[in-house]
């Protein structure tokens, strides 16, 4: 598509604005299904419809042109927002390449019209393939956040007793986690100057060599600080994974359940727990 | 700096290491603690090296042989305030500190003097009290 065609249809486009309008409208409005309203349909349509114009006009030929900087600004901002909302990447790509029918309807029939809709269709083919690109953009950058908002709830640390804090994990464990954790886990000890640590692995379903890994130096690292630390809620396939993959915790002490190993860390600490009948409890 | 500052505490040596240890200043600390210890008779020995962002091999080492030198000279060492990243990378590296004791912070390296101090002054109770039964 060369200057002159741009501008031959951007003339096109201004005379029938509400001809095209109405035509564009309605179709994307049928894909839509009534999730958008007509209001808010019409200003984004004619923001586009604008932003398209002015483009034809100062002659843009691609969409990496620097003059369809305004025209792939105002797309990019509709695509995310739809991104956001839900809209699947089909919808958003069809509320641009549904431009071309209604205008091939009013740029008539003859030979030279036809080869300028021919242009005209693969430039907004170029405008459908950014939507789509933005909108994969915008999707994997909804998928990051929410991934590092996953990190930042998925590991507290709670404290079980004057100066003993626990960690329980749930969820599956992967070295970027293992990661997050180990370093939580040891500046909580530093904050809360506690020199036990329990580290619970009930909600963990499965653990391979590489976490039991990254757990091991997490233990080790607390060790060299003067903590100590308690592996607990070990369940049984993981006890039987742990074993047939030969992992070795050493001098490390599992604890079955956090009841358990809350009660060895007490005694580590000289704290006996009594009833209040006077019989022992722990 | 020339030196570290050796501060006494009661039976205890206090030694905070501010300043990125560099090996003259380790081994200059290594030498200053094993006469202080001698003069004072100190029975525990705290280095705090909250301060310190880098733990190498050399420094690790100085630490471990500060620890085995004053064991000779019959006083603990205890390291406190490693920061996690500090133990992370020795781990990482797969660095050791044989022989040293760590607690997280100086109130708890003292508790932990004071708690071996009395094992040992009990277990010295006992061997006193039962040298005949045994």
């Amino acid at each position: 598509m060369d200057a002159k065609v741009a501008q031959r249809l951007a003339e096109v486009l201004t005379a029938r604005r509400e001809a095209i309008l109405q035509g564009w409208m309605s179709t994307v409005r049928e894909t839509l299904r009534g999730r958008l309203s007509d209001a808010e349909l019409r200003r984004q349509i004619d923001e586009i419809y604008v932003a398209l114009v002015a483009t034809l006009e100062s002659g843009a030929t691609t969409v990496s042109a620097s003059s369809a900087s305004d025209l792939t600004g105002v797309l990019a901002d509709l695509t995310r927002s739809r991104a956001q909302h839900g809209f699947s990447a089909t919808e958003t790509a069809i509320s641009v390449f549904a431009l071309k029918e209604p205008v091939r309807e009013v740029i008539g029939e003859d030979t030279a019209a036809l080869s300028d809709h021919a242009a005209f269709s693969g430039f907004i083919d170029q405008l459908g393939l950014y939507t789509f690109e933005t909108y994969v953009a915008a999707r994997d950058a909804l998928i990051n956040e929410q991934a590092e908002q996953l990190l930042e709830l998925s590991t507290p640390v709670v404290k079980l007793w004057e100066g003993i804090v626990a960690v329980p994990l749930v969820g599956t464990l992967d070295s970027a986690r293992s990661q997050v954790v180990m370093e939580r886990l040891l500046q909580a000890l530093v904050d809360s100057g506690s020199p036990f640590a329990i580290l619970d692995i009930t909600g963990v379903p499965a653990i391979d060599t590489q976490v039991a890994q990254h757990i091991m130096k997490t233990i080790v690292a607390a060790q060299l600080m003067g903590a100590q630390c308690v592996i607990s809620g070990i369940r049984p396939q993981i006890a039987q994974t742990i074993v047939s993959l030969g992992i070795e915790f050493g001098e490390i002490v599992t604890k079955a359940n956090l009841a358990d190993a809350l009660q060895y860390a007490l005694r580590q600490q000289d704290v006996e727990i009594v009833r209040r009948n006077g019989r022992s409890a722990v | 700096m020339d030196r570290i500052p050796v501060l006494t505490l009661a039976d205890v040596l206090l030694v905070s290491i501010q300043v990125d240890l560099e090996d003259q200043l380790a081994l200059r600390l290594q030498d200053d603690l094993a006469e202080r210890i001698v003069a004072t008779g100190a029975r525990g020995v705290i280095i705090d090296i909250t301060a310190l962002d880098i733990v190498d091999s050399f420094v690790g080492r100085t630490l471990a042989t500060i620890a085995s030198v004053s064991k000779v000279l019959d006083a603990e060492t205890i390291v406190v305030g490693m920061r996690p990243a500090v133990a992370i990378t020795l781990v990482e590296l797969g660095l050791q500190l044989p022989g040293v004791r760590t607690a997280l912070n100086i109130e708890l390296g003292l508790a932990m003097l004071a708690a071996s101090r009395f094992v040992e002054s009990r277990a010295g109770d006992v061997a006193d009290a039962a040298p005949a039964s045994s």
